[in-house]
């Protein structure tokens, strides 16, 4: 449990000394506050739910995690501390869904498809790209005939970033240069994938904001034609989401979801002091699984998403 | 269209008709409904706490109740504390009074660095006829440097590099480099760099001692949650940064990180960074920023925007045509392509936090100029002149000729119609863009 140590021993910063509490050893304080009761008192209440909030689980989802908490309470009364530990992280670990079968989340699983197709999507700048470096590694190590496609001819130099991911990963990649069609090397890269017979193709796209209607309709293309390559494709859609993002990645997450059926979240940069708490509502929502999570920028600093270690990082445990 | 904070507090207001005077008791659910709007745009917990605090100071025992208009009052009262956080007065970018000015960027990961780099070399280059180099010290990231080469290339501005990955020493050269060849502005791209990552927070500020950068600024992604504040202030212990940068100001974000950055760390906003192009970049106003953080919607950005694309010249020409009723589809289609020129409409009102769902029922996308555009093509010159003399024939005939059906020409004219309507009572009112302001009917325009 490496990711683990490095989010739990992270020493808030805080923001006005005197002002806020720790949140380290916030169940503490919450155990002690209604041990034996039947009914979570507010200034416990007020506890968990600055947590949640300082989080960026946001406001509608936190609500919805202390309804369910007061409802459990309410039922079961509890005693222990331990024992209200166990009911919170349940509670909110059922909002977090879970991989499907036909997606599997291990590096060595295997696949219905072959090629199985992996498209990476999400706003600018989140990390896709270096997310399908790590990806590509992973799946190179497990054993795995991996092919990159680079499909973002848009941003600048964004096919030489993945090219050098792609040495790095010892993989081979299918460019076409700037500015080139994305649908075309998308189109190109399963194909070749196909031929070649790879198990893996993971396809790079350019960073778009979601309210982008026109690039929103070209990544719809860029999905549609690697269908007509190889039936099902692409067979997952992961959405990259930055851990610092607040609640517009929500609205991302929706509309990401309109255009191109997203199967699965992937949640980056959780080696800073953000929480990514906003991935818990859209998972709900959306019912999507967090699949992987990106915990600095070398090529090793990929993780599959654990839902307990998740929800304990939350509280700063 | 849209739920506002405003429409909000003018309802929680309203319960309290009748009450002699603001009460702790009174007020708290109105106080509520501020912090979650608050926090649902990204406010920092501990910001918006104190924000609403100060808010409820300020109105306590006023006479806001009495008023004639409370709800309304309330609102302007949280707008204007929220607009003096933001900082009132716009501040520019710092010169040298011996050159080379050096800029410093900074900021996390792919928060928009390499790009507001190159947004600035233009920027100084257009509107103020400097001479800059850019300086590429992110010697990390794949293909950083490419980044900034081609970015670099489209505006002609020169990069300076260096194989080795030593940011400091390339830091430095580029500032020598700029003296030697009589460049009077150097701005530094650097790495993204977590504030808790020790080594590279040293890097910067090494960076920072070897060249005395005449301004710092860091770069914020406008979508940024509840933990810019952290950022924020270490950044900020690090490097005591001059300045702010917002950037993807163009998606549909509250931006409340920039409020919680404002009340933590006393530096002034100074740009806006709004899309990917190298154009795409304005000077920071915390006015419309605060109806943004109200969810109110950029107004006055897209009318600008619109603004800009109007020439007066044209402008008044139509006004004239449409006063005297000689508005016709030869300028209606003019219209269309204008607007088509502005670019994608629904990126435009995208712009407007909550309008995403409003833009996909409208759907509109260029695509939805090409049947009007066919139908008028297909006229004669006569129709397009006299639209009223299309009958059941003619609309049949051009029919056939765009490829469309009786039924979209009849709607066209329809909308056509509307559309002439409401332009004449716009021209009433003045200029286009005081009428697009006039029809939002924002509760605190100027
Ligand atoms: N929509 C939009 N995209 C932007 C804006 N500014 C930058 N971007 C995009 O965001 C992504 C990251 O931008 P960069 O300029 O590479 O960011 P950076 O901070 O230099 O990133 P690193 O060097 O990776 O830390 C790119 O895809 C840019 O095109 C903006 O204002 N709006
Ligand atoms: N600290 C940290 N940085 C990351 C992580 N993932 C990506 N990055 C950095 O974030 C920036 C943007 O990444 P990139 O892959 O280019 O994003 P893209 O625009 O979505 O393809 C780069 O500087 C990456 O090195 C992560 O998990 N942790
Ligand atoms: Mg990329
Ligand atoms: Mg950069």
């Amino acid at each position: 449990m490496g990711w683990l140590d490095k989010l739990g021993l992270k020493k808030e910063e805080k923001l006005d000394k005197g002002v806020e509490k720790s949140r380290e050893g916030l169940l503490n304080k919450i155990g002690k506050s209604i041990a034996g009761k039947d009914k979570i008192d507010d200034a416990t209440l007020d506890d968990l739910e600055d947590a949640l909030i300082s989080s960026d689980v946001g406001v509608k989802t936190t609500i919805e995690i202390i309804d369910r908490l007061e409802k459990r309470v309410a039922r079961d009364k509890f005693i222990t501390q331990n024992e209200l530990q166990q009911i919170m992280r349940e509670e909110i670990t059922a909002l977090l869904k879970e991989n499907r079968p036909d997606q599997p989340a291990e590096f060595d699983a295997d696949f219905p498809a072959k090629p199985h197709v992996i498209m990476i999507v999400g706003v600018n700048g989140v990390g896709k790209t270096t997310t399908i470096g790590k990806l590509a590694h992973l799946y190179k190590k497990a054993g795995k005939n991996v092919m990159l496609g680079a499909a973002d001819t848009f941003r600048a130099a964004a096919v030489d970033q993945l090219k050098i991911w792609s040495e790095r990963a010892d993989v081979p990649i299918i460019q076409q240069g700037q500015n080139a069609d994305p649908s075309a090397v998308a189109y190109d890269t399963v194909a070749s994938a196909k031929s070649r017979n790879a198990d893996v193709v993971l396809v790079d796209t350019a960073g778009r904001l979601h309210n982008k209607k026109s690039l929103m309709e070209e990544l719809a293309k860029i999905k549609r034609v690697m269908g007509k390559v190889v039936d099902g494709a692409p067979h997952e859609i992961l959405l990259v989401l930055d851990a610092s993002t607040g609640q517009n990645a929500m609205q991302q997450a929706n509309a990401f979801t309109d255009v191109v059926d997203v199967t699965g979240l992937v949640l980056t940069k959780l080696d800073g002091t953000a929480k990514g708490g906003i991935v818990i509502g859209v998972s709900n929502e959306l019912n999507v699984p967090v699949k992987y999570i990106g915990v600095g920028e070398q090529i090793e600093d990929l993780q599959v998403f654990e839902r307990d270690g998740f929800v304990k990082a939350l509280f700063g445990e | 269209m849209f739920e506002d904070l405003s429409s909000k507090i003018e309802s929680a207001v309203q319960s309290l008709k009748g009450q002699a005077r603001i009460t702790d008791v009174n007020i708290a659910e109105t106080v509520r409904e501020i912090r979650r709007a608050l926090l649902d745009a990204d406010v920092n917990l501990e910001v918006a706490r104190r924000f609403t605090d100060e808010v409820k100071e300020r109105v306590m025992g006023s006479d806001v109740l009495n008023s004639v208009n409370p709800g309304q009052q309330f609102t302007k009262i949280v707008y204007d504390e929220m607009v003096k956080i933001l900082g009132e007065e716009r501040s520019d970018i710092a010169v040298a009074h011996q050159p080379p000015t050096v800029i410093l960027i900074a900021g996390l990961q792919g928060s928009g660095k390499t790009t507001f780099s190159a947004k600035l070399a233009r920027y100084l280059k257009q509107e103020n006829n400097r001479n800059p180099i850019l300086a590429a010290a992110d010697v990390y990231r794949p293909a950083a440097i490419d980044q900034l080469k081609t970015l670099a290339g489209e505006i002609d501005v020169p990069v300076y590099s260096i194989e080795q990955k030593d940011a400091v020493r390339v830091a430095k050269e580029a500032v020598s480099m700029a003296k030697s060849l009589a460049l009077d502005t150097v701005i530094i791209d650097t790495a993204g760099r977590l504030h808790v990552d020790e080594k590279m927070m040293d890097e910067v500020a090494e960076i920072k001692s070897s060249v005395e950068p005449d301004e710092i600024l860091f770069i914020v992604d406008a979508m940024t949650g509840q933990d810019a504040v952290n950022t924020a202030k270490a950044f900020n212990e690090t490097i005591d940064f001059d300045g702010v940068v917002l950037t993807k100001m163009d998606g549909d974000t509250r931006g409340g990180a920039a409020l919680s950055i404002r009340s933590v760390v006393e530096k002034p906003i100074k740009f806006m960074s709004t899309g990917e192009k190298l154009d795409a970049l304005s000077p920071f106003y915390p006015d419309r920023l605060a109806q943004r953080i109200l969810g109110m919607g950029d107004v006055v950005s897209l009318v600008e925007k619109a603004q800009q694309e109007y020439d007066e010249k044209q402008a008044k020409k139509l006004q004239e045509k449409i006063t005297s009723d000689k508005f016709d589809l030869v300028d209606f289609y003019d219209q269309i392509q204008k607007i088509k020129k502005m670019g994608d409409i629904s990126d435009l009102v995208g712009m407007i936090p909550g309008a995403g769902k409003a833009v996909e029922d409208a759907d509109l996308s260029e695509d939805t100029f090409k049947p009007i555009e066919a139908i008028i093509n297909s006229m004669t010159p006569e129709e397009r002149h006299n639209p009223e003399i299309l009958n059941g024939t003619r609309r049949r005939r051009i029919a056939k000729g765009s490829g469309t059906s009786v039924r979209e020409i009849n709607q066209l004219i329809k909308q056509f119609d509307q559309m002439k309507k409401m332009m004449k009572s716009m021209s009433k009112m003045g200029k286009m863009g005081q009428a697009m302001q006039g029809l939002k009917d924002l509760p605190f325009g100027k």
